[in-house]
Protein backbone atom coordinates (compact mmCIF):
# COMPACT_ATOMS: atom_id res chain seq x y z
CA UNK A 1 0.00 0.00 0.00
CA UNK A 2 1.22 3.49 -0.69
CA UNK A 3 0.67 6.63 1.29
CA UNK A 4 -2.05 7.82 -1.07
CA UNK A 5 -4.08 4.66 -0.70
CA UNK A 6 -4.40 5.04 3.08
CA UNK A 7 -8.03 5.72 3.93
CA UNK A 8 -7.57 9.19 5.31
CA UNK A 9 -10.97 10.15 4.02
CA UNK A 10 -12.72 8.09 6.63
CA UNK A 11 -10.54 8.43 9.68
CA UNK A 12 -12.95 6.88 12.11
CA UNK A 13 -13.19 3.55 10.33
CA UNK A 14 -9.46 3.60 9.57
CA UNK A 15 -8.49 4.17 13.20
CA UNK A 16 -11.08 1.83 14.63
CA UNK A 17 -10.04 -0.76 12.07
CA UNK A 18 -6.58 -0.95 13.66
CA UNK A 19 -6.08 -4.20 15.56
CA UNK A 20 -6.63 -3.91 19.30
CA UNK A 21 -3.68 -3.92 21.69
CA UNK A 22 -3.22 -6.97 23.92
CA UNK A 23 -2.80 -5.13 27.23
CA UNK A 24 -1.43 -8.06 29.20
CA UNK A 25 0.83 -9.09 26.33
CA UNK A 26 2.32 -5.65 25.76
CA UNK A 27 2.99 -5.11 29.46
CA UNK A 28 4.56 -8.54 29.82
CA UNK A 29 6.76 -7.98 26.78
CA UNK A 30 7.86 -4.56 28.00
CA UNK A 31 8.76 -5.87 31.44
CA UNK A 32 10.53 -8.89 29.94
CA UNK A 33 12.66 -6.67 27.70
CA UNK A 34 13.44 -4.49 30.71
CA UNK A 35 15.37 -7.34 32.30
CA UNK A 36 18.14 -7.37 29.69
CA UNK A 37 21.54 -6.80 31.21
CA UNK A 38 23.70 -4.29 29.32
CA UNK A 39 27.26 -4.09 30.65
CA UNK A 40 30.79 -2.79 30.03
CA UNK A 41 31.46 -1.65 26.44
CA UNK A 42 27.84 -2.09 25.38
CA UNK A 43 26.82 0.02 28.35
CA UNK A 44 29.34 2.70 27.44
CA UNK A 45 27.94 2.82 23.90
CA UNK A 46 24.38 2.90 25.20
CA UNK A 47 25.16 5.79 27.53
CA UNK A 48 26.76 7.86 24.77
CA UNK A 49 23.85 7.11 22.45
CA UNK A 50 21.35 8.04 25.16
CA UNK A 51 23.17 11.34 25.80
CA UNK A 52 22.99 12.10 22.07
CA UNK A 53 19.24 11.37 22.20
CA UNK A 54 18.38 13.69 25.08
CA UNK A 55 16.09 16.64 24.48
CA UNK A 56 17.31 18.68 27.42
CA UNK A 57 14.11 20.19 28.68
CA UNK A 58 13.08 23.00 30.95
CA UNK A 59 9.38 23.79 30.95
CA UNK A 60 8.74 25.61 34.19
CA UNK A 61 6.85 28.76 34.96
CA UNK A 62 10.02 29.83 36.80
CA UNK A 63 12.31 29.58 33.74
CA UNK A 64 14.53 32.61 33.38
CA UNK A 65 16.79 33.65 30.48
CA UNK A 66 19.78 32.86 32.71
CA UNK A 67 18.61 29.33 33.35
CA UNK A 68 17.90 28.72 29.66
CA UNK A 69 21.34 30.05 28.68
CA UNK A 70 23.00 27.79 31.25
CA UNK A 71 21.01 24.81 30.06
CA UNK A 72 21.93 25.55 26.44
CA UNK A 73 25.61 25.72 27.36
CA UNK A 74 25.23 22.39 29.13
CA UNK A 75 23.61 20.92 26.01
CA UNK A 76 26.73 21.75 24.00
CA UNK A 77 29.22 20.39 26.56
CA UNK A 78 27.34 18.15 28.99
CA UNK A 79 30.49 17.14 30.82
CA UNK A 80 33.00 20.03 30.79
CA UNK A 81 35.62 17.74 32.35
CA UNK A 82 35.51 15.29 29.45
CA UNK A 83 35.73 16.55 25.85
CA UNK A 84 34.85 13.08 24.54
CA UNK A 85 31.33 13.42 25.92
CA UNK A 86 28.92 14.05 23.03
CA UNK A 87 26.43 16.94 22.96
CA UNK A 88 22.73 16.28 23.46
CA UNK A 89 20.21 16.23 20.60
CA UNK A 90 18.25 19.35 21.40
CA UNK A 91 17.18 21.89 23.97
CA UNK A 92 13.44 22.07 24.58
CA UNK A 93 11.94 25.27 25.99
CA UNK A 94 8.82 27.42 26.01
CA UNK A 95 8.33 29.72 22.97
CA UNK A 96 9.23 32.82 25.00
CA UNK A 97 12.68 31.34 25.71
CA UNK A 98 13.52 30.33 22.12
CA UNK A 99 15.14 33.69 21.42
CA UNK A 100 17.42 33.23 24.43
CA UNK A 101 18.62 29.74 23.52
CA UNK A 102 18.96 30.35 19.77
CA UNK A 103 22.21 32.40 19.78
CA UNK A 104 23.89 29.92 22.17
CA UNK A 105 23.03 26.92 20.01
CA UNK A 106 23.45 28.54 16.59
CA UNK A 107 25.65 26.50 14.27
CA UNK A 108 26.37 23.84 16.90
CA UNK A 109 24.23 21.06 15.45
CA UNK A 110 22.20 20.94 18.67
CA UNK A 111 18.58 21.47 17.72
CA UNK A 112 16.28 23.96 19.37
CA UNK A 113 12.82 22.63 20.15
CA UNK A 114 9.93 24.70 21.37
CA UNK A 115 6.66 23.51 22.76
CA UNK A 116 3.73 25.29 21.14
CA UNK A 117 -0.03 25.15 20.60
CA UNK A 118 -1.04 26.17 24.12
CA UNK A 119 1.21 23.63 25.83
CA UNK A 120 0.48 21.67 28.02
CA UNK A 121 -3.34 21.58 27.87
CA UNK A 122 -3.88 22.36 24.20
CA UNK A 123 -7.11 24.08 25.19
CA UNK A 124 -6.94 27.19 23.02
CA UNK A 125 -8.51 28.30 19.72
CA UNK A 126 -6.73 27.09 16.59
CA UNK A 127 -5.60 30.53 15.46
CA UNK A 128 -3.89 31.07 18.83
CA UNK A 129 -2.12 27.71 18.45
CA UNK A 130 -0.98 28.57 14.94
CA UNK A 131 0.29 31.98 16.02
CA UNK A 132 2.14 30.30 18.90
CA UNK A 133 3.78 27.95 16.42
CA UNK A 134 4.75 30.66 13.92
CA UNK A 135 6.24 32.82 16.67
CA UNK A 136 8.38 29.94 17.94
CA UNK A 137 9.67 29.17 14.44
CA UNK A 138 10.32 32.83 13.72
CA UNK A 139 12.34 33.10 16.96
CA UNK A 140 14.63 30.30 15.80
CA UNK A 141 13.10 26.96 16.81
CA UNK A 142 13.74 24.19 14.29
CA UNK A 143 11.59 21.64 16.10
CA UNK A 144 8.04 22.17 17.34
CA UNK A 145 6.48 20.02 20.07
CA UNK A 146 2.71 20.41 19.70
CA UNK A 147 -0.01 18.94 21.89
CA UNK A 148 -3.13 17.36 20.41
CA UNK A 149 -6.56 18.31 21.67
CA UNK A 150 -7.23 15.35 23.92
CA UNK A 151 -10.77 16.60 24.46
CA UNK A 152 -11.48 16.38 20.74
CA UNK A 153 -9.72 13.04 20.39
CA UNK A 154 -11.50 11.43 23.33
CA UNK A 155 -14.89 12.60 22.12
CA UNK A 156 -14.22 11.04 18.73
CA UNK A 157 -13.69 14.21 16.72
CA UNK A 158 -10.71 12.72 14.89
CA UNK A 159 -11.11 14.99 11.87
CA UNK A 160 -10.66 18.03 14.07
CA UNK A 161 -7.44 16.64 15.59
CA UNK A 162 -6.22 15.68 12.11
CA UNK A 163 -6.89 19.13 10.71
CA UNK A 164 -5.21 20.79 13.66
CA UNK A 165 -2.06 18.75 13.17
CA UNK A 166 -1.96 19.47 9.43
CA UNK A 167 -2.50 23.17 10.11
CA UNK A 168 0.26 23.29 12.71
CA UNK A 169 2.53 21.31 10.36
CA UNK A 170 1.95 23.94 7.72
CA UNK A 171 2.57 26.77 10.18
CA UNK A 172 5.76 25.09 11.38
CA UNK A 173 7.10 25.07 7.81
CA UNK A 174 10.53 23.48 7.68
CA UNK A 175 10.65 22.85 11.45
CA UNK A 176 10.31 19.25 12.57
CA UNK A 177 6.91 18.57 14.08
CA UNK A 178 6.65 16.41 17.20
CA UNK A 179 3.10 15.57 18.17
CA UNK A 180 2.47 15.04 21.89
CA UNK A 181 -0.28 12.48 22.42
CA UNK A 182 -0.37 12.85 26.24
CA UNK A 183 -0.84 9.12 26.62
CA UNK A 184 -1.52 9.50 30.35
CA UNK A 185 -4.82 11.11 29.43
CA UNK A 186 -5.79 8.74 26.63
CA UNK A 187 -6.78 5.93 28.96
CA UNK A 188 -6.17 2.83 26.85
CA UNK A 189 -3.44 1.32 24.69
CA UNK A 190 -5.96 1.15 21.84
CA UNK A 191 -6.31 4.92 22.05
CA UNK A 192 -2.51 5.30 22.08
CA UNK A 193 -2.29 3.24 18.90
CA UNK A 194 -5.10 5.23 17.26
CA UNK A 195 -3.62 8.58 18.27
CA UNK A 196 -0.19 7.49 16.96
CA UNK A 197 -1.64 6.58 13.57
CA UNK A 198 -3.74 9.72 13.49
CA UNK A 199 -0.69 11.90 14.16
CA UNK A 200 1.44 10.06 11.61
CA UNK A 201 -1.27 10.24 8.92
CA UNK A 202 -1.57 13.96 9.56
CA UNK A 203 2.15 14.43 8.89
CA UNK A 204 3.92 14.22 12.26
CA UNK A 205 7.69 13.80 12.07
CA UNK A 206 7.81 12.50 15.64
CA UNK A 207 5.22 11.14 18.03
CA UNK A 208 5.82 12.00 21.67
CA UNK A 209 4.24 10.41 24.71
CA UNK A 210 3.69 13.17 27.20
CA UNK A 211 3.96 16.76 28.26
CA UNK A 212 5.44 15.75 31.60
CA UNK A 213 2.71 17.82 33.25
CA UNK A 214 0.27 15.03 34.14
CA UNK A 215 0.89 12.31 36.77
CA UNK A 216 1.27 9.45 34.27
CA UNK A 217 4.10 10.20 31.83
CA UNK A 218 6.13 7.93 29.56
CA UNK A 219 5.99 4.22 30.38
CA UNK A 220 7.66 1.29 28.65
CA UNK A 221 4.41 -0.39 27.43
CA UNK A 222 3.09 2.85 25.94
CA UNK A 223 6.39 3.43 24.16
CA UNK A 224 6.26 -0.15 22.92
CA UNK A 225 2.84 0.46 21.38
CA UNK A 226 4.11 3.65 19.74
CA UNK A 227 7.24 1.93 18.42
CA UNK A 228 5.04 -0.77 16.87
CA UNK A 229 2.97 1.98 15.28
CA UNK A 230 5.95 3.72 13.65
CA UNK A 231 7.31 0.36 12.49
CA UNK A 232 3.98 -0.61 10.89
CA UNK A 233 3.53 2.86 9.48
CA UNK A 234 6.88 2.70 7.70
CA UNK A 235 6.05 -0.77 6.37
CA UNK A 236 2.83 0.57 4.88
CA UNK A 237 3.83 4.02 3.67
CA UNK A 238 7.62 3.99 3.46
CA UNK A 239 7.81 7.10 5.66
CA UNK A 240 9.81 6.84 8.88
CA UNK A 241 8.51 8.64 11.96
CA UNK A 242 10.43 9.18 15.20
CA UNK A 243 9.37 8.46 18.77
CA UNK A 244 9.98 10.54 21.88
CA UNK A 245 9.08 9.32 25.34
CA UNK A 246 9.07 12.22 27.79
CA UNK A 247 8.60 12.59 31.52
CA UNK A 248 9.55 10.22 34.29
CA UNK A 249 12.76 8.89 32.70
CA UNK A 250 15.37 9.72 35.31
CA UNK A 251 18.01 7.03 35.43
CA UNK A 252 20.50 5.47 33.06
CA UNK A 253 18.89 2.12 33.76
CA UNK A 254 15.53 3.47 32.54
CA UNK A 255 17.12 4.93 29.40
CA UNK A 256 18.84 1.66 28.53
CA UNK A 257 15.53 -0.19 28.88
CA UNK A 258 14.12 2.12 26.23
CA UNK A 259 17.08 1.49 23.94
CA UNK A 260 16.50 -2.26 24.23
CA UNK A 261 12.84 -1.69 23.47
CA UNK A 262 13.68 0.25 20.29
CA UNK A 263 16.07 -2.38 19.06
CA UNK A 264 13.64 -5.22 19.66
CA UNK A 265 10.49 -3.46 18.44
CA UNK A 266 11.11 -0.91 15.71
CA UNK A 267 14.61 -2.09 14.89
CA UNK A 268 18.10 -0.58 14.88
CA UNK A 269 17.09 2.03 12.28
CA UNK A 270 15.49 3.94 15.13
CA UNK A 271 18.62 3.79 17.33
CA UNK A 272 19.56 7.27 16.19
CA UNK A 273 18.93 10.76 17.59
CA UNK A 274 17.16 11.58 14.31
CA UNK A 275 14.49 8.97 15.11
CA UNK A 276 14.39 8.63 18.87
CA UNK A 277 14.62 11.20 21.65
CA UNK A 278 14.30 11.29 25.40
CA UNK A 279 12.42 14.27 26.76
CA UNK A 280 14.17 14.72 30.08
CA UNK A 281 16.06 17.02 32.38
CA UNK A 282 17.40 15.05 35.36
CA UNK A 283 18.22 12.02 33.16
CA UNK A 284 21.27 13.76 31.70
CA UNK A 285 23.02 14.09 35.08
CA UNK A 286 22.50 10.42 35.83
CA UNK A 287 23.86 9.49 32.40
CA UNK A 288 26.90 11.69 33.05
CA UNK A 289 27.46 10.10 36.47
CA UNK A 290 27.30 6.62 34.99
CA UNK A 291 29.60 7.70 32.17
CA UNK A 292 32.09 9.07 34.69
CA UNK A 293 31.88 5.81 36.64
CA UNK A 294 32.83 3.87 33.51
CA UNK A 295 35.66 6.18 32.47
CA UNK A 296 37.21 6.72 35.93
CA UNK A 297 36.43 3.37 37.55
CA UNK A 298 34.88 4.88 40.69
CA UNK A 299 31.41 6.06 41.62
CA UNK A 300 30.57 9.67 40.94
CA UNK A 301 28.24 11.97 42.81
CA UNK A 302 25.67 14.64 42.02
CA UNK A 303 27.89 17.34 43.54
CA UNK A 304 30.11 17.14 40.48
CA UNK A 305 27.42 18.07 37.95
CA UNK A 306 25.39 21.22 37.47
CA UNK A 307 22.00 21.58 39.07
CA UNK A 308 19.35 22.39 36.53
CA UNK B 1 -3.81 -46.68 70.96
CA UNK B 2 -0.49 -44.94 71.38
CA UNK B 3 -0.52 -41.65 73.15
CA UNK B 4 -0.32 -38.73 70.66
CA UNK B 5 2.32 -36.23 71.57
CA UNK B 6 2.43 -32.66 70.21
CA UNK B 7 4.49 -32.54 67.00
CA UNK B 8 8.00 -31.23 67.45
CA UNK B 9 8.04 -27.50 66.67
CA UNK B 10 10.24 -26.47 63.74
CA UNK B 11 12.76 -23.88 64.71
CA UNK B 12 12.60 -20.58 62.80
CA UNK B 13 16.08 -20.01 61.50
CA UNK B 14 17.18 -16.48 60.91
CA UNK B 15 18.93 -15.16 57.83
CA UNK B 16 20.96 -12.05 58.58
CA UNK B 17 20.48 -9.66 55.68
CA UNK B 18 21.80 -6.16 55.08
CA UNK B 19 20.34 -2.98 56.57
CA UNK B 20 20.01 -0.36 53.82
CA UNK B 21 17.63 2.59 53.67
CA UNK B 22 15.62 1.34 56.64
CA UNK B 23 14.94 -2.03 55.02
CA UNK B 24 16.64 -5.41 55.27
CA UNK B 25 17.43 -6.47 51.70
CA UNK B 26 19.51 -9.43 50.65
CA UNK B 27 22.74 -8.63 48.88
CA UNK B 28 22.15 -7.52 45.29
CA UNK B 29 24.73 -10.15 44.33
CA UNK B 30 22.72 -12.92 46.00
CA UNK B 31 25.83 -13.98 47.91
CA UNK B 32 25.78 -15.27 51.44
CA UNK B 33 28.37 -16.69 53.79
CA UNK B 34 28.14 -18.96 56.77
CA UNK B 35 29.21 -17.28 60.02
CA UNK B 36 28.99 -19.38 63.20
CA UNK B 37 26.27 -21.50 61.64
CA UNK B 38 24.18 -18.53 60.50
CA UNK B 39 23.45 -17.55 56.92
CA UNK B 40 24.69 -14.01 56.49
CA UNK B 41 24.47 -11.72 53.45
CA UNK B 42 27.79 -10.92 51.81
CA UNK B 43 27.57 -7.38 50.49
CA UNK B 44 28.91 -6.35 47.09
CA UNK B 45 30.06 -3.01 45.68
CA UNK B 46 26.58 -2.38 44.33
CA UNK B 47 25.12 -2.78 47.80
CA UNK B 48 27.65 -0.17 48.91
CA UNK B 49 26.51 2.11 46.07
CA UNK B 50 22.85 1.67 47.05
CA UNK B 51 23.68 2.32 50.70
CA UNK B 52 25.47 5.56 49.81
CA UNK B 53 22.43 6.57 47.75
CA UNK B 54 20.13 5.90 50.70
CA UNK B 55 22.43 7.76 53.08
CA UNK B 56 22.68 10.75 50.75
CA UNK B 57 18.94 10.92 50.21
CA UNK B 58 18.07 11.24 53.89
CA UNK B 59 21.09 13.30 54.99
CA UNK B 60 19.61 16.80 54.49
CA UNK B 61 16.46 15.85 56.42
CA UNK B 62 18.46 14.26 59.26
CA UNK B 63 20.82 17.22 59.51
CA UNK B 64 17.81 19.54 59.28
CA UNK B 65 16.03 17.90 62.21
CA UNK B 66 16.49 19.86 65.41
CA UNK B 67 19.38 18.81 67.61
CA UNK B 68 16.87 18.17 70.38
CA UNK B 69 14.98 15.77 68.10
CA UNK B 70 18.16 13.90 67.13
CA UNK B 71 19.00 13.57 70.82
CA UNK B 72 15.55 12.12 71.51
CA UNK B 73 15.98 9.62 68.68
CA UNK B 74 19.38 8.53 70.01
CA UNK B 75 17.93 8.11 73.47
CA UNK B 76 15.23 5.95 71.94
CA UNK B 77 17.98 3.78 70.41
CA UNK B 78 19.36 3.29 73.93
CA UNK B 79 15.90 2.27 75.14
CA UNK B 80 15.42 -0.26 72.38
CA UNK B 81 18.94 -1.64 72.81
CA UNK B 82 18.28 -2.05 76.52
CA UNK B 83 15.16 -4.08 75.66
CA UNK B 84 17.14 -6.43 73.45
CA UNK B 85 19.97 -6.90 75.91
CA UNK B 86 19.39 -10.64 76.22
CA UNK B 87 19.48 -11.09 72.46
CA UNK B 88 22.93 -9.53 72.21
CA UNK B 89 24.18 -11.58 75.14
CA UNK B 90 22.90 -14.71 73.37
CA UNK B 91 24.93 -13.63 70.30
CA UNK B 92 28.05 -13.70 72.45
CA UNK B 93 28.39 -10.00 73.30
CA UNK B 94 29.43 -9.72 76.97
CA UNK B 95 26.63 -8.28 79.11
CA UNK B 96 28.89 -5.53 80.41
CA UNK B 97 29.63 -4.50 76.84
CA UNK B 98 25.91 -4.26 75.94
CA UNK B 99 25.36 -2.10 79.03
CA UNK B 100 28.31 0.09 78.07
CA UNK B 101 26.84 0.40 74.56
CA UNK B 102 23.47 1.49 75.99
CA UNK B 103 25.25 4.07 78.12
CA UNK B 104 27.19 5.27 75.08
CA UNK B 105 23.98 5.96 73.12
CA UNK B 106 22.64 7.91 76.11
CA UNK B 107 25.91 9.82 76.44
CA UNK B 108 25.87 10.86 72.76
CA UNK B 109 22.12 11.57 72.95
CA UNK B 110 22.93 14.17 75.57
CA UNK B 111 25.56 15.78 73.37
CA UNK B 112 23.14 16.33 70.46
CA UNK B 113 22.07 19.83 71.54
CA UNK B 114 25.25 20.74 73.39
CA UNK B 115 28.05 20.09 70.91
CA UNK B 116 27.31 23.30 69.01
CA UNK B 117 27.77 25.34 72.19
CA UNK B 118 31.04 23.67 73.10
CA UNK B 119 32.48 23.42 69.60
CA UNK B 120 31.08 26.65 68.14
CA UNK B 121 30.60 30.14 69.48
CA UNK B 122 31.04 33.85 69.05
CA UNK B 123 34.54 34.87 68.01
CA UNK B 124 36.13 38.16 69.06
CA UNK B 125 37.17 40.05 65.94
CA UNK B 126 38.76 43.46 65.44
CA UNK B 127 35.94 45.01 63.48
CA UNK B 128 32.27 45.91 63.61
CA UNK B 129 31.05 42.35 63.08
CA UNK B 130 29.28 39.60 64.88
CA UNK B 131 31.49 36.64 64.09
CA UNK B 132 29.88 33.29 64.75
CA UNK B 133 31.19 29.78 64.22
CA UNK B 134 28.80 26.85 64.09
CA UNK B 135 29.63 23.20 63.52
CA UNK B 136 27.82 21.46 60.68
CA UNK B 137 27.77 17.77 59.73
CA UNK B 138 30.21 16.63 57.04
CA UNK B 139 27.59 14.58 55.15
CA UNK B 140 27.76 10.92 54.25
CA UNK B 141 30.38 9.02 56.24
CA UNK B 142 31.66 5.57 55.28
CA UNK B 143 32.78 3.63 58.34
CA UNK B 144 34.84 0.48 58.55
CA UNK B 145 33.69 -0.68 61.95
CA UNK B 146 35.84 -2.34 64.63
CA UNK B 147 35.00 -5.91 65.54
CA UNK B 148 33.74 -5.29 69.08
CA UNK B 149 30.09 -4.37 69.66
CA UNK B 150 30.97 -1.38 71.82
CA UNK B 151 33.39 -0.32 69.10
CA UNK B 152 30.60 -0.53 66.52
CA UNK B 153 28.33 1.70 68.58
CA UNK B 154 31.25 4.01 69.36
CA UNK B 155 31.83 4.77 65.67
CA UNK B 156 28.16 5.05 64.60
CA UNK B 157 26.76 7.20 67.42
CA UNK B 158 29.23 10.14 67.24
CA UNK B 159 28.78 10.34 63.46
CA UNK B 160 24.97 10.39 63.39
CA UNK B 161 24.37 12.52 66.48
CA UNK B 162 25.56 15.66 64.70
CA UNK B 163 23.53 15.03 61.52
CA UNK B 164 25.81 12.86 59.41
CA UNK B 165 24.50 9.68 57.83
CA UNK B 166 26.66 6.57 57.73
CA UNK B 167 27.38 3.49 55.67
CA UNK B 168 28.97 0.95 58.00
CA UNK B 169 30.96 -2.05 56.87
CA UNK B 170 30.76 -4.51 59.75
CA UNK B 171 32.74 -7.69 60.23
CA UNK B 172 30.58 -9.06 63.07
CA UNK B 173 27.41 -9.64 61.06
CA UNK B 174 24.96 -10.97 63.64
CA UNK B 175 25.55 -8.24 66.22
CA UNK B 176 25.69 -5.52 63.55
CA UNK B 177 22.44 -6.54 61.86
CA UNK B 178 20.71 -6.98 65.21
CA UNK B 179 21.82 -3.44 65.98
CA UNK B 180 20.23 -2.56 62.61
CA UNK B 181 16.98 -4.06 63.93
CA UNK B 182 17.29 -1.89 67.02
CA UNK B 183 17.80 1.20 64.85
CA UNK B 184 14.93 0.25 62.55
CA UNK B 185 12.54 0.21 65.51
CA UNK B 186 13.73 3.38 67.21
CA UNK B 187 12.59 6.32 65.05
CA UNK B 188 15.93 6.65 63.26
CA UNK B 189 14.89 7.65 59.71
CA UNK B 190 15.64 4.93 57.15
CA UNK B 191 19.02 5.51 55.52
CA UNK B 192 20.65 7.40 58.43
CA UNK B 193 22.51 4.24 59.37
CA UNK B 194 23.16 1.57 56.73
CA UNK B 195 24.91 -1.64 57.68
CA UNK B 196 26.73 -3.81 55.16
CA UNK B 197 28.15 -7.12 56.23
CA UNK B 198 30.99 -8.42 54.16
CA UNK B 199 34.69 -8.16 53.45
CA UNK B 200 36.13 -4.68 54.07
CA UNK B 201 38.92 -5.33 51.57
CA UNK B 202 36.30 -5.86 48.87
CA UNK B 203 33.78 -3.10 49.67
CA UNK B 204 35.85 -0.38 51.34
CA UNK B 205 37.81 0.66 48.20
CA UNK B 206 34.52 1.46 46.44
CA UNK B 207 33.39 3.57 49.37
CA UNK B 208 36.77 5.27 49.68
CA UNK B 209 36.78 6.33 46.01
CA UNK B 210 33.06 7.17 45.87
CA UNK B 211 32.68 10.86 45.01
CA UNK B 212 29.43 11.13 46.96
CA UNK B 213 30.97 10.04 50.28
CA UNK B 214 32.30 12.95 52.35
CA UNK B 215 34.30 11.23 55.05
CA UNK B 216 35.91 7.89 55.71
CA UNK B 217 36.38 6.38 59.15
CA UNK B 218 39.00 3.64 59.06
CA UNK B 219 38.90 2.83 62.79
CA UNK B 220 38.21 -0.85 62.13
CA UNK B 221 40.87 -1.45 59.50
CA UNK B 222 43.53 -3.81 60.87
CA UNK B 223 45.71 -4.05 57.80
CA UNK B 224 47.97 -0.94 57.57
CA UNK B 225 48.50 -1.50 53.84
CA UNK B 226 44.74 -1.52 53.18
CA UNK B 227 44.36 1.58 55.33
CA UNK B 228 47.01 3.39 53.29
CA UNK B 229 45.37 2.34 50.01
CA UNK B 230 41.98 3.51 51.22
CA UNK B 231 43.40 6.83 52.34
CA UNK B 232 44.96 7.31 48.90
CA UNK B 233 41.66 6.46 47.19
CA UNK B 234 39.84 8.91 49.46
CA UNK B 235 42.21 11.71 48.48
CA UNK B 236 40.69 11.80 44.98
CA UNK B 237 37.63 13.57 46.32
CA UNK B 238 39.28 15.27 49.31
CA UNK B 239 37.45 13.23 51.93
CA UNK B 240 38.06 13.58 55.61
CA UNK B 241 39.82 10.43 56.76
CA UNK B 242 39.97 9.09 60.32
CA UNK B 243 43.07 6.91 60.44
CA UNK B 244 43.15 3.66 62.38
CA UNK B 245 45.27 3.75 65.52
CA UNK B 246 48.44 1.69 65.65
CA UNK B 247 47.53 0.20 69.04
CA UNK B 248 44.08 -1.38 69.54
CA UNK B 249 41.61 1.17 70.86
CA UNK B 250 40.02 0.76 74.28
CA UNK B 251 36.41 1.76 73.77
CA UNK B 252 35.45 1.45 77.42
CA UNK B 253 37.03 4.76 78.40
CA UNK B 254 35.62 8.28 77.98
CA UNK B 255 35.49 8.87 74.22
CA UNK B 256 35.90 12.63 74.52
CA UNK B 257 34.62 15.01 71.87
CA UNK B 258 37.06 14.04 69.16
CA UNK B 259 34.87 11.32 67.55
CA UNK B 260 32.15 13.93 67.02
CA UNK B 261 34.31 16.90 66.06
CA UNK B 262 36.27 14.84 63.54
CA UNK B 263 33.11 14.65 61.45
CA UNK B 264 32.06 18.30 61.69
CA UNK B 265 32.77 21.25 59.45
CA UNK B 266 32.90 24.70 60.98
CA UNK B 267 30.85 27.38 59.30
CA UNK B 268 31.81 30.91 60.26
CA UNK B 269 29.50 33.82 59.56
CA UNK B 270 30.52 37.47 59.57
CA UNK B 271 27.58 39.74 60.24
CA UNK B 272 27.95 43.55 60.19
CA UNK B 273 26.88 45.33 63.33
CA UNK B 274 26.74 48.85 64.65
CA UNK B 275 24.61 50.48 61.96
Amino acid sequence: MTATSLPTGDLRSALHGLPGVDKVGVEARASMLATRSIKTTAKAQAIDLAIRMVDLTTLEGADTPGKVRALSAKALRPDPADPSCPPVAAVCVYPSMVGVAAPVLAGSGVHLASVATAFPSGQAPLDVKLADTRDAVAAGADEIDMVISRGAFLSGRYDQVFEEITAVKEAAGAAHLKVILETGELGTYDNVRRASWLAMLAGADFIKTSTGKVPVAATLPVTLVMLEAVRDFRARTGRQVGVKPAGGIRTTKDAIKYLVLINETAGPDWLDPAWFRFGASSLLNDLLMQRTKLTTGHYSGPDYFTLD
Amino acid sequence: MPETSAPARLSVRKTYKLFVGGAFPRSESGRTQLVDGDNVALASRKDARDAVGAARKVQPAWAGATAYNRGQVLYRVAEMLQGRRAEFVALGVPAAEVDAAVDRWVWYAGWADKIAQVHGGANPVAGPFFNLSAPEPTGVVAVIAPASFLGLVSVIAPAVVTGNTVVVVATTPQAAITLGEVLATSDVPGGVVNVLTGRPAEIAPWLASHDDVNALDLTGVDDPELAADLERAAAGSLKRVIRPTTTPLDFTGDPGLRPMTALLETKTVWHPKGF
